[in-house]
């Protein structure tokens, strides 16, 4: 166990020991760590490096530390960041909330992460720091697969910058349940009103969160963005065309099925809420 | 060097611990604070809750080192030392829990009265619904939590009328 | 000395000052000194043949002192709380995912896992037994045979009604998931070995001397060797009934002359202890066009797993309740527990009246709404009531107040309509659900249950009561071998004393097996047989305190009379201190406590095969987003038969966490398996209710004094956890529309309109012969298949907590 107070010392001794592991909040590594699925020799606790910690906020963009917890994300981003507060919301029970980060949940590229599809939405810059220095990631970049991040040795997510966009956002999760909901769809959904973008992230339905591009385009050219309205029906074609993208998960929690149709309607009420906002 | 130097229920420690010691097990094997209690291997009971640093923790999510330079109160610091003898030097909390049948089995009661410290730190008049979502990670098979909800009502009521914020840090209450 | 709480008092519990402040010592808390830990070796396979088994790998680490197989076994090698079919060890075959196939003991538990882990198995896997309906006529699993039991309940004459073309006929297909008892407090215990070559268990259980006498056959003990004390428990329902680490605990500290503890994860408590049985039920109800029931054909499958366990007594109970609380002229019930490869299934609260509560529930609204009739009113119609009969023919001689548990339960007023605030919607702090997303539904059912041990099987509870004086007190201690679980028994038996003797300070021995026994904490039976042992005790020691009196004045104690610590004569003429009479010479009595008999269940299913029954009814409201089949429970009302309240705490406790673990059923808890592997081995998958998702409990206690229970109570452990289940589901049918045959309710049955339930295949069903009546799928009752050998029973069910 190491446990840096700044991102330089933290650096080197991730480079020092490629066996070492990042450690955020712990609410992933340490249930893995129990349950045998992974063994790690060297933890580096990362609570204490000051770079990680913070919010900015500035007139092109929210910058937040990749320490921020789910707890603070909910208290600082409510405003700017809607749809990234209520995703923080949504993380089961308030320990988890006060524990897990935003860098820890990127990090652990758990399929069920809530922070990735909204930061696809948000079209989100993710800073990674390492022995070679930093450099920004798009956020539809940083996760290759279940657990599997496009960092290099010694590399750590040390911030993320999401640029300010005019507009509604929208963060709809389902699970089996309506409390410490293990999600297994999640979409976030963006309407960006400057650029008259629509940006869409699902998670928790595939592998790997995504963003639906054909779906996207779709209702950007279907919405009149002089008066922010659309077609009534635009949100069901939208929903389905979400859905349509990629072929869903098929596990304990939900059948592809379940998860195709929940997509549709998750996506759907996304859009509508959006435009009716 | 010790590997951790952390204050628990008032009294601080020194010590070395092994890497991967988990906080829940540092609590009950080496210092012998049982009433924190282990229901699941997996975060989910809530059981293990302790407040560290004030805030609401599950000790089974934690490893001991991560607790270096915190302070930490368990159930059996809540009422301001480890004896913990006189119902009158109970937490609210605790009293409520006994008086309201808050508890059968009793197994998730400390982590369910930490969680509950938690909460009313933050929220002194919550609402039902409230306590609902603040005990929303600490799982009781017993009660039903009908009772569980009512005791917190009735130590957030005492808390108020007695002005206090019922701040816990470090085993003072 | 305050007044303590007397019966009828809302009376707090004794242990709840240590449990509020974290010294209750629970059997996870034991340390010895110079202690070792054990750990299990378990079956990765639900069905193998081992091929060998090396503990060379496992020793070679240091610090672990012991590996123990099947060879290592001196007494009997399998045990069984009805039929001894369940090796210590698996020897030559695993039979179930996660049995258990040695044993470790090392320095540290941390050790003892790597230890277990290090032992090398050599399995060979073999394609597992998964289909229940498959296992009549598969190669046996076990010298025993597949079928732990077949059981035909057989009332009237069912061809007669389905002959009549006036009738009203609804039929359907149903099936229950398999629940977990998901009690917080994971097995644990404490072995120590002892210089008389026996060895103290210390271990949280609910049946004391069953643990015992297995533990003491297989270590090849007396059984006065084998000594068990209750060590804290954390929650039981059901699932603490069969033995668990007991045994290997033991054979560890024997082996290894020191004291030895474990304590299982919740991974390895998920197969290691057993669950409700899944059930597959065929029903067919017919009525008259007025709502008269008429007959009921009832087919139901009980999956009991791997070994026996109480699969017979489980059964019994789901075939003699099968119609549910109603009059029924005509029935034809016939059922199935069978063995597979599945982890073993037991007892669990309810004890095989959940799985038809379900069915017979469905039923009944399935057949009110063919004839047109409220749902309520059918129930009501039909209702039991004192002196009708029961399917097996036994005519009801105690109170069955099933219409006014019915009553109460739908005069609760209904909650306020859905509000605006997101939270509270389906799908809670998931915002999926949005305000005009919501379809509210009530649903109402009812349900019977009988109390204590049935089909003869012996049934006695044993106590002892010490009056003594302290510093100038009484004090009466009591000893009794009732496991507390959490239902409050300890709070129950102060009580007593209290009222009986007007004794105030009441002190509780640890309950253990220097006394004789009191049964099982389960079937609702320990507020009637121990609290009744406890209340004829005190009888005893007030005898012994007035011919005390009597004697010292030359007369008979029936000239005296205690009444509140005072002994007085009942001409007045005398009062004298209790405290004064018992002096430096302490009174004690012990009494064994026992009810009417019960006899056994003919060819044709019909005995006075029950003591007494308990009726409920609940009511559930919910919200549902049906789009995407998220249920929110808004309200559960429910109309409890109590008896009377002995103490109105302990009584509405039982029944919140009654109704929580019915809603739990109906719509979250479900172990999954694959290939009959268990999927779902954590809380993160199998989901134990929260406080969110419980919603808002009303009760309303019907207080009938039922004759020849002690004080009139009725144990009300498990009747909350029976019709709460099919209410909810009503209302999730209420308020979509949907079938839902299955329970738990999965979103996806809501959102896609498919429960994934499969025709009703009888088990081993030929083609059906000419002339008899069948079912969907072949003949209803064919010749009743023959029992295996040595199927004994143990009736009953499972206390609360």
């Amino acid at each position: 166990m190491s446990r840096p107070r700044g991102l330089a010392e933290a650096i080197d001794v991730l480079r020092a020991d490629p066996a070492a592991v990042p450690l955020g909040g712990g609410t992933d590594l340490l249930v893995a760590l129990r349950a045998g699925e992974r063994s790690v020799r060297h933890v580096v606790a990362l609570r204490r490096v000051e770079e990680l910690a913070g919010v900015t906020t500035g007139p092109d963009a929210v910058d937040l530390g990749a320490g921020l917890t789910w707890a603070g994300m909910e208290a600082q981003v409510g405003a700017t960041l809607p749809a990234l507060a209520a995703a923080a919301r949504a993380v089961g029970s308030p320990q988890a909330r006060n524990a897990g980060t935003l860098g820890g949940n990127l990090g652990s590229a758990a399929i069920t992460g809530s922070t990735l599809p909204v930061l696809l939405a948000l079209d989100a810059g993710v800073e990674v720091a390492g022995p070679a220095g930093t450099r920004t990631v798009p956020a539809g970049d940083l996760v290759r697969g279940p657990g599997d991040v496009a960092l290099h040795a010694g590399e750590i997510v040390t911030r993320v910058r999401i640029p300010r966009a005019r507009g509604p956002q929208q963060f709809l999760k389902v699970g089996q349940r309506g409390s410490v909901i293990t999600a297994v769809a999640q979409v976030a959904l963006v309407l960006d009103l400057g650029a008259r973008r629509v940006r869409c992230g699902v998670g928790a339905a595939t592998p790997v969160a995504f963003r639906p591009r054909a779906a996207e385009r779709a209702a950007e050219a279907a919405i009149d963005w002089d008066a922010v309205t659309a077609d009534p029906d635009l949100p069901r074609r939208f929903g389905a065309l979400v859905a349509a993208d990629r072929p869903p998960l098929d596990d304990l929690r939900a059948s592809a099925a379940y998860r195709r149709h929940a997509v549709a309607v998750l996506a759907e009420r996304a859009l509508a809420r959006a435009l009716a906002a | 060097m010790p590997d951790i130097d952390v204050r628990i229920n008032g009294i601080r420690y020194q010590d070395h611990v092994e890497p991967r010691l988990l906080l829940v097990h540092y609590l009950r094997d080496r210092l012998g604070l049982t009433g924190t209690n282990v229901g699941c291997d997996t975060s989910n009971c809530g059981a293990c809750t302790v407040l560290v640093d004030g805030t609401g923790a599950k000790s089974c999510t934690m490893l001991a080192v991560q607790a270096d330079g915190t302070e930490i109160t368990t159930i059996q610091g809540l009422a301001g030392g480890e004896g913990a003898g006189a119902p009158e030097d109970w937490h609210p909390l605790q009293k409520a829990f006994n008086a309201e049948h808050g508890l059968q089995c009793g197994y998730c009661t400390p982590g369910m009265i930490m969680s509950s410290v938690d909460l009313l730190q933050r929220n002194p008049d919550p609402t039902e619904d409230e306590i609902r979502h603040g005990l929303e990670g600490n799982l009781c098979r017993c009660t039903g939590y009908q009772n569980i909800v009512k005791a917190v009502q009735a130590a957030a009521g005492e808390l108020r009328a007695a002005g206090a914020p019922g701040a816990v840090v470090g085993g003072q209450s | 000395m305050t007044r303590g709480p007397r019966i009828g008092d809302p009376a707090p519990r004794p242990d709840g000052p240590d449990k509020v402040t974290g010294r209750f010592p629970y059997s996870s808390d034991l340390r010895a000194p110079g202690m070792l830990w054990g750990a299990a070796v378990r079956s990765p396979h639900a069905s193998a043949r081992i091929v060998g088994i090396d503990p060379a790998p496992a020793l070679a680490l240091e610090g672990v002192a012991a590996v123990l197989t099947a060879d290592d076994v001196p007494g009997r090698p399998t045990y069984g709380l009805a039929v001894a079919d369940q090796p210590a060890f698996a020897r030559d075959l695993v039979r179930h995912h996660g049995e258990a196939v040695a044993v470790v003991a090392a320095a540290t538990p941390d050790l003892a896992r790597r230890a277990a882990r290090a032992v090398a198995v050599d399995y060979a896997p073999l394609d597992p037994l998964t289909d229940p309906a498959a296992a009549v006529t598969a190669a046996p699993l076990h010298p025993n045979g597949n079928v732990f039991r077949h059981l035909i309940v057989r009332r009237g004459d069912v061809a007669a009604a389905a002959a009549d073309p006036d009738l009203v006929t609804v039929e359907d297909t149903y099936e229950v998931g398999r629940q977990d008892p998901a009690f917080l407090g994971l097995e644990s215990g404490l072995a120590v070995p002892a210089a008389d070559g026996g060895v103290d268990l210390a271990v949280s259980t609910q049946f004391l001397h069953a643990d015992r006498d297995q533990v003491a056959a297989s270590l090849g003990l007396a059984p006065e060797r084998v000594r068990l004390t209750l060590a804290g428990v954390g929650g039981a329902f059901g699932g603490r009934e069969d033995l668990t680490l007991h045994l290997h605990l033991c054979l560890l500290a024997l082996r290894t002359g020191r004291p030895v503890g474990m304590a299982y994860d919740r991974s390895e408590s998920f197969v290691g202890h057993v669950t409700r049985h899944p059930a597959r039920m065929w029903y067919r109800h017919r009525a008259t066009r007025d709502g008269t029931l008429v007959s009921v054909e009832a087919r139901v499958l009980l999956d009991g797993g791997a070994y026996q366990s109480t699969s017979a007594a489980v059964l019994a109970n789901a075939c003699c309740f099968a119609a549910g609380p109603y009059r029924v002229p005509h029935a034809l019930v016939e059922g199935w527990a069978v063995r597979t490869n599945h982890p073993p299934a037991g007892a669990l609260r309810g004890f095989g009246i959940p799985q038809v509560c379900f069915a017979h529930e469905s039923q009944m609204d399935a057949l009110a709404a063919a004839l047109g009739v409220d749902p309520v009113d059918l129930r009501r119609r039909n209702a039991l009531a004192p002196g009708d009969a029961l399917l097996t023919g036994q005519r009801i001689t105690g109170t069955a107040p099933a219409v006014a548990c019915l009553d109460a339960a739908v005069a609760h007023p209904l909650p306020a309509p859905p509000d605006d605030d997101p939270l509270r919607r389906p799908g809670g702090t998931g915002l999926a659900t949005g305000p005009g997303d919501v379809r509210r539904g009530v649903g109402v059912a009812m349900a019977f249950k009988n109390l204590m041990y049935s089909e003869g099987l012996q049934d006695l509870s044993t106590a002892s009561v010490r009056l003594a004086v302290d510093g100038g007190e009484l004090v009466a201690t009591v000893h009794c071998a009732a496991a507390e679980v959490g239902q409050g028994f300890v709070t129950l038996a102060q009580q007593i004393v209290r009222t009986e003797l007007g004794v105030d300070r009441v002190v509780l021995r640890a309950a253990d097996t220097s006394i004789g026994e009191a049964g099982s904490s389960s079937a609702s039976r320990q507020s009637w047989m121990s609290g009744g042992a406890v209340a004829a005790a005190c009888a005893g020691v007030r005898d012994e305190v007035l011919a005390r009196v009597a004697a010292g004045r030359g007369g008979r104690g029936e000239a005296f009379a205690l009444r509140d610590g005072e002994v007085v004569s009942r001409d007045g003429g005398l009062r004298l201190p209790l405290a004064e009479v018992v002096g430096a010479d302490p009174v004690e009595a012990v009494r064994v406590f026992t009810h009417a008999d019960t006899a056994p269940l003919d060819a044709d299913g019909q005995g006075d095969a029950h003591v007494a029954f308990v009726f409920t009814a609940h009511r559930a409201v919910v919200d549902v987003d049906p789009a995407l089949g998220s249920v929110q429970v808004v309200q559960i009302a429910t109309g409890q038969d109590i008896g009377r309240a002995l103490n109105p705490l302990a009584v509405t406790g039982q029944l919140e966490g009654g109704i929580a673990q019915g809603l739990g059923l109906a719509l979250l808890e479900d172990v999954v398996t694959r290939e009959g592997r268990v999927a779902t081995r954590t809380f993160q998958d199998y989901l134990v209710p929260t406080a969110l998702d419980v919603g808002d409990v009303v009760a309303t206690l019907i207080e009938e004094p039922e004759p020849g229970a002690p004080y009139g109570a009725k144990g009300v452990g498990e009747a909350p956890t029976l019709s709460s289940i099919p209410a909810v589901v009503a209302a999730v049918r209420a308020a979509t529309g949907r079938r839902l045959r299955r329970v738990p309710v999965r979103p996806a049955h809501v959102a896609l309109g498919e429960d994934g339930v499969a025709p009703f295949v009888v088990p081993g069903g030929p083609a059906a012969p000419p002339g008899v009546v069948t079912g969907p799928e072949g003949p209803l009752a064919k010749p009743a298949l023959t029992d295996p050998p040595g199927v004994a029973e143990l009736p009953g069910g499972e206390g609360g907590a």
